[in-house]
């Protein structure tokens, strides 16, 4: 019963994807919808991120120096190992773990009321195809800008473990030292690739708990939840398939 | 005029049927009511008639295309020749009225950005919001959102409009506003006008041509004028459900007022 549940919710999460991946009706109209995508669900989040990584980065760089006091580790470990925590996992999958439940949300309320209010019925009545209409350009906006997210995150992280020295439990000279030492740049473009993934499962999935749901507010509060956990959820396999990929 | 032939509608896998064998006449440039109690069948019955359901038996003909046995992109043609009015009204939030009566007009039509603007504010003017232009839906009251919704609903000029309860949530006074609206619209650009609705005022006021939908079946069809005096049950028991129609019949028979013929 379950896996039939799944397999048919599948089904209809594919077939919402080939209705929403047609050519647009109006381009005009949908480069508006685009940019403003990118705006809503990117440009506003970046004060979220700002605040989420200057503390990771920080917390990184603490983290690790007390639990590296060997005197067998070379000290500039802690730079190193902080870059590679960011460079590989928290830029792109914790970043997205966090902005799914920012974004998701927000993509499958706002889809869901406008099923619930019959919105998307008059569009469709319209002759507008709604799925391609509202879907669409969430997908591409988010993916557009989902890549500049994950290096603003990176950026921001690396110099938050930085100032974070200045309180006295490094050298500052020797966490620049160790973030440079043995950089592979693939990994920043492991970080890239994997974030146009999750930008399309977090916004694909949550648009498709909002477009399928049935009945009225309540239910529009509980796609939203499912649209996250189902996010955070596909972004935690995908990572571990794209890492089993991409690095190994 | 669109009409409908055998239409059956299921449920549930098939295991539901909601329409029985209906078959019905809508007629050009006439105000045709839906009218049956809630749950009778008649908003999947409009659903139907939209296209936004799919029957499993019976023919949709609009002027003789059967819309049954059209493909998606025959389907979207065919919208554009529809208007529709929801029972909430369907404006888009985030737009304002005269983003949401433009929008139609930008997506389907060639004209320019001024020409647009021009056609939604000839439509905005004819349904009295003219002061309204750049409120928002949410700024608005229940029987000006209904306004607002029929604006957007003739900008492109459809053949057809569909009405979904437009007086649901309304006081009877802005019901009669809102019946007299699609009345002068219905007749001034000869639209063929289908109105679901379970408001008798609204029946007695605007009712041209009345199909009566009951438990999925066809009940009864007949104008405003027959429906006082039929031997069907079901439709008495729907027409006389208060007192102010109870006490119609009771005049209407002290005064001698006889049975009207009706054809079915």
């Amino acid at each position: 019963m379950f896996f039939t549940k799944g397999l048919e919710a599948f089904g209809n999460y594919c077939t919402l994807m080939w209705r929403s991946f047609g050519v647009p009706e109006r381009w005009k109209e949908f480069f508006r919808r685009y940019l403003n995508e990118i705006s809503k669900l990117g440009i506003d989040s970046i004060p979220l991120i700002l605040i989420v990584s200057l503390f990771i980065g920080c917390l990184c760089t603490i983290l690790i120096k007390l639990n590296m006091q060997s005197p067998l580790l070379p000290r500039y470990t802690v730079g190193f190992s902080t870059r590679e925590i960011i460079l590989l996992e928290f830029s792109s999958s914790i970043l997205c773990l966090i902005l799914s439940g920012k974004i998701g949300s927000n993509i499958a309320s706002e889809i869901g009321t406008m099923r619930v209010t019959e919105q998307i019925d008059a569009l469709d009545i319209m002759g507008v195809n709604s799925a391609n209409y509202l879907i669409m350009p969430k997908i591409l906006g988010l993916v557009t800008i989902l890549p500049f997210l994950v290096i603003i995150t990176m950026v921001t992280a690396m110099f938050g473990g930085w100032a974070v020295c200045y309180t006295g439990i490094l050298d500052p000279d020797t966490y620049i030292y160790g973030i440079q030492t043995d950089f592979v740049e693939f990994d920043v473009w492991f970080a890239l690739i994997k974030s146009l993934v999750f930008g399309f499962v977090i916004s694909s999935i949550s648009a498709y708990y909002g477009y399928t749901v049935k009945g009225g507010s309540v239910e529009v509060g509980k796609a939203s939840t499912d649209a996250v956990v189902m996010s955070n959820i596909m972004i935690l396999i995908t990572d571990i398939v794209l890492t089993k990929l991409l690095l190994m | 005029m669109i009409e409908v032939k055998n239409l059956d509608k299921f449920f549930d896998g098939g295991t539901r049927q909601v329409l029985h064998n209906i078959s019905a006449k809508f007629y050009d440039g006439k105000v045709n009511l839906i009218i049956g109690q809630s749950g009778s069948g008649k908003t999947v019955l409009v659903k139907n008639l939209v296209g936004l359901f799919k029957p499993e038996n019976g023919e949709i003909l609009y002027d003789g295309r059967d819309i049954t046995l059209m493909n998606r992109k025959e389907l979207k043609e065919i919208r554009k020749e529809i208007g529709m009015l929801f029972q909430g009204s369907a404006l888009f939030d985030s737009e304002t009225v005269m983003g949401n009566v433009m929008f139609p007009l930008m997506m389907f039509s060639d004209m320019t950005p001024e020409q647009q603007r021009e056609r939604a504010q000839f439509c905005i003017d004819r349904v009295n919001l003219t002061g309204s232009a750049d409120k928002y839906p949410a700024e608005l009251s229940g029987g000006m959102q209904k306004r607002a919704a029929i604006a957007r609903a003739i900008a492109l000029n459809p053949k057809y409009l569909f009405c979904d309860e437009p007086n649901s949530g309304l006081d009877p006074k802005t019901s009669i506003v809102i019946d007299q609206l699609l009345w002068d619209i219905t007749h001034e650009f000869d639209i063929t006008t289908i109105i679901n609705t379970h408001d008798m005022n609204s029946v007695m006021g605007i009712g041209e041509n009345i199909i009566f939908v009951n438990k999925g079946h066809l009940g009864w069809v007949g104008t405003k004028d027959e429906i006082y005096d039929q031997d069907n049950e079901d439709l008495n028991n729907f027409v006389y459900a208060t007192d102010l129609f109870r006490d119609v019949r009771k005049y209407r028979r002290q005064h001698g007022y006889t049975k009207t013929k009706v054809e079915y």
